[in-house]
């Protein structure tokens, strides 16, 4: 085939362009939140001293981080859909939800009393957290694989592992609803590891899915 | 590439997403010299043809051009999809540790190779589109027909042409991906 002949046939089917990657997004997002907030609701629900707990400041802080986390992995993510877009911004703001957590952490160590610290660690529901966070977050990590694909993204392996940091931010949110251990120490190491689970699947999954 | 020069490749192409399909395909002639350049520039030796590179990035460039946005500049956004599959087609050839700079740039375009060859990969994988994409995207790309003489020649409408045409490209770009 020659290329202009190629180039004749492109300019042929000018007419035809995709939808702009912003709509994509926004429709992929809310998408994925409805089917984290289903599959929550029909599993788990929030727990039964929901309304008390949001008077504790522990407990709304889970909420500082989960969404943290999934406003900066949404932003890197739609950098990493565009060739050639500068992800630096984007990466350093990912930092964010961990150095929260970090900064939550110390002042728990700060406060909490030694012989308390590793209940608080370990929790009383450590397999649940493990088990839900990444059952809700499968749903939304599928979403952002397909509005990826709509997109260009140039590190294919690289995107979906961010598209499992947008899953388990967006799952973990809904799980903490419902975890009643609130100990920045529980967040930092169970949840986190639920959250690296998403992001392993979404590597993987982004490697053989998002060729284009 | 220059200021002056990615801001007229921007206006080309912002002109083609607004419908002018005359400035898309000036886009694309200049688009096909500057990736020319920068595939010769790094292919070495003779595992991948370069021009079989300007052709796969200008099929990218056709579907994914909705994801450029007009407030930047185009040159980095089509250098990072030129990169994209020059790196993918050494993959496939086995050529592990290939590294292309990624500040790099479009230096200089190169023109069209003299010789008209038929044993492109497109050319190949056209040949196993379904028959009927197959016939419209060979219609036009390879005999060289507009829209209109390619449904005259198939007897087809012109509306059912551009979508054979549009699918068949896709097609070709899917199995780009997967070989």
């Amino acid at each position: 085939m020659d290329t202009n002949r190629l180039i004749d046939a492109l300019a042929a089917d000018n007419a035809s362009v995709a939808a702009p990657m912003s709509r994509v997004w926004w429709i992929a997002v809310l998408v994925a939140v409805l089917l984290a907030g289903a599959v929550f609701f029909t599993m788990l629900g929030p727990r039964a001293d929901f309304t008390e707990a949001t008077y504790t400041p522990r407990f709304l802080f889970k909420f500082v981080v989960t969404l943290a986390l999934s406003a900066t992995a949404i932003v890197c993510t739609i950098a990493l859909a565009r060739p050639g877009a500068s992800t630096r911004t984007a990466s350093w703001m990912l930092l964010s939800a961990p150095a929260l957590l970090a900064i939550a952490i110390v002042a728990e160590v700060a406060a909490v009393p030694q012989n308390q610290l590793q209940s608080q660690w370990l929790g009383t529901n450590a397999l649940l957290c493990l088990t839900f966070i990444p059952l809700i977050g499968v749903g939304p990590l599928s979403v952002m694989l397909f509005a990826l694909k709509r997109g260009a993204p140039t590190h294919p392996a690289l995107s979906g592992a961010i598209a499992g940091l947008v899953a388990g931010g967006i799952a973990a949110t809904f799980y903490a609803a419902h975890c009643s251990d609130d100990s920045p120490l529980f967040v930092g190491s169970w949840y986190s590891l639920a959250v690296l689970q998403l992001v392993a699947l979404g590597a993987v999954a982004g490697k053989f899915f998002l060729r284009w | 590439m220059d200021g002056k020069q990615d801001a007229e490749l921007s206006r080309l192409l912002k002109a083609a997403l607004l419908g002018d399909e005359v400035a898309y395909a000036e886009f694309l002639r200049v688009a096909a010299g500057l990736v020319r350049g920068f595939a010769s520039a790094r292919i070495t030796q003779g595992a991948v043809d370069p021009e079989d590179i300007v052709q796969e990035t200008l099929l990218a460039v056709h579907l994914k051009r909705h994801t450029w946005r007009d407030d930047l500049p185009v040159g980095p956004w089509l250098f990072a999809i030129a990169r994209f599959k020059l790196v993918d087609a050494f993959r496939k050839v086995g050529r592990r540790r290939m590294e292309v700079p990624l500040g790099d740039t479009f230096d200089v375009a190169a023109p069209d190779p003299a010789e008209a060859t038929s044993d492109r990969e497109m050319s190949r994988i056209l040949g196993s589109l379904a028959p009927g994409q197959r016939a419209v995207v060979s219609a036009i790309s390879v005999e060289g027909n507009s829209i209109r003489e390619a449904a005259q020649v198939l007897d087809m409408s012109e509306g059912a042409v551009r979508v054979a045409l549009h699918r068949g490209l896709s097609a070709i770009a899917k199995r780009f991906g997967q070989t």
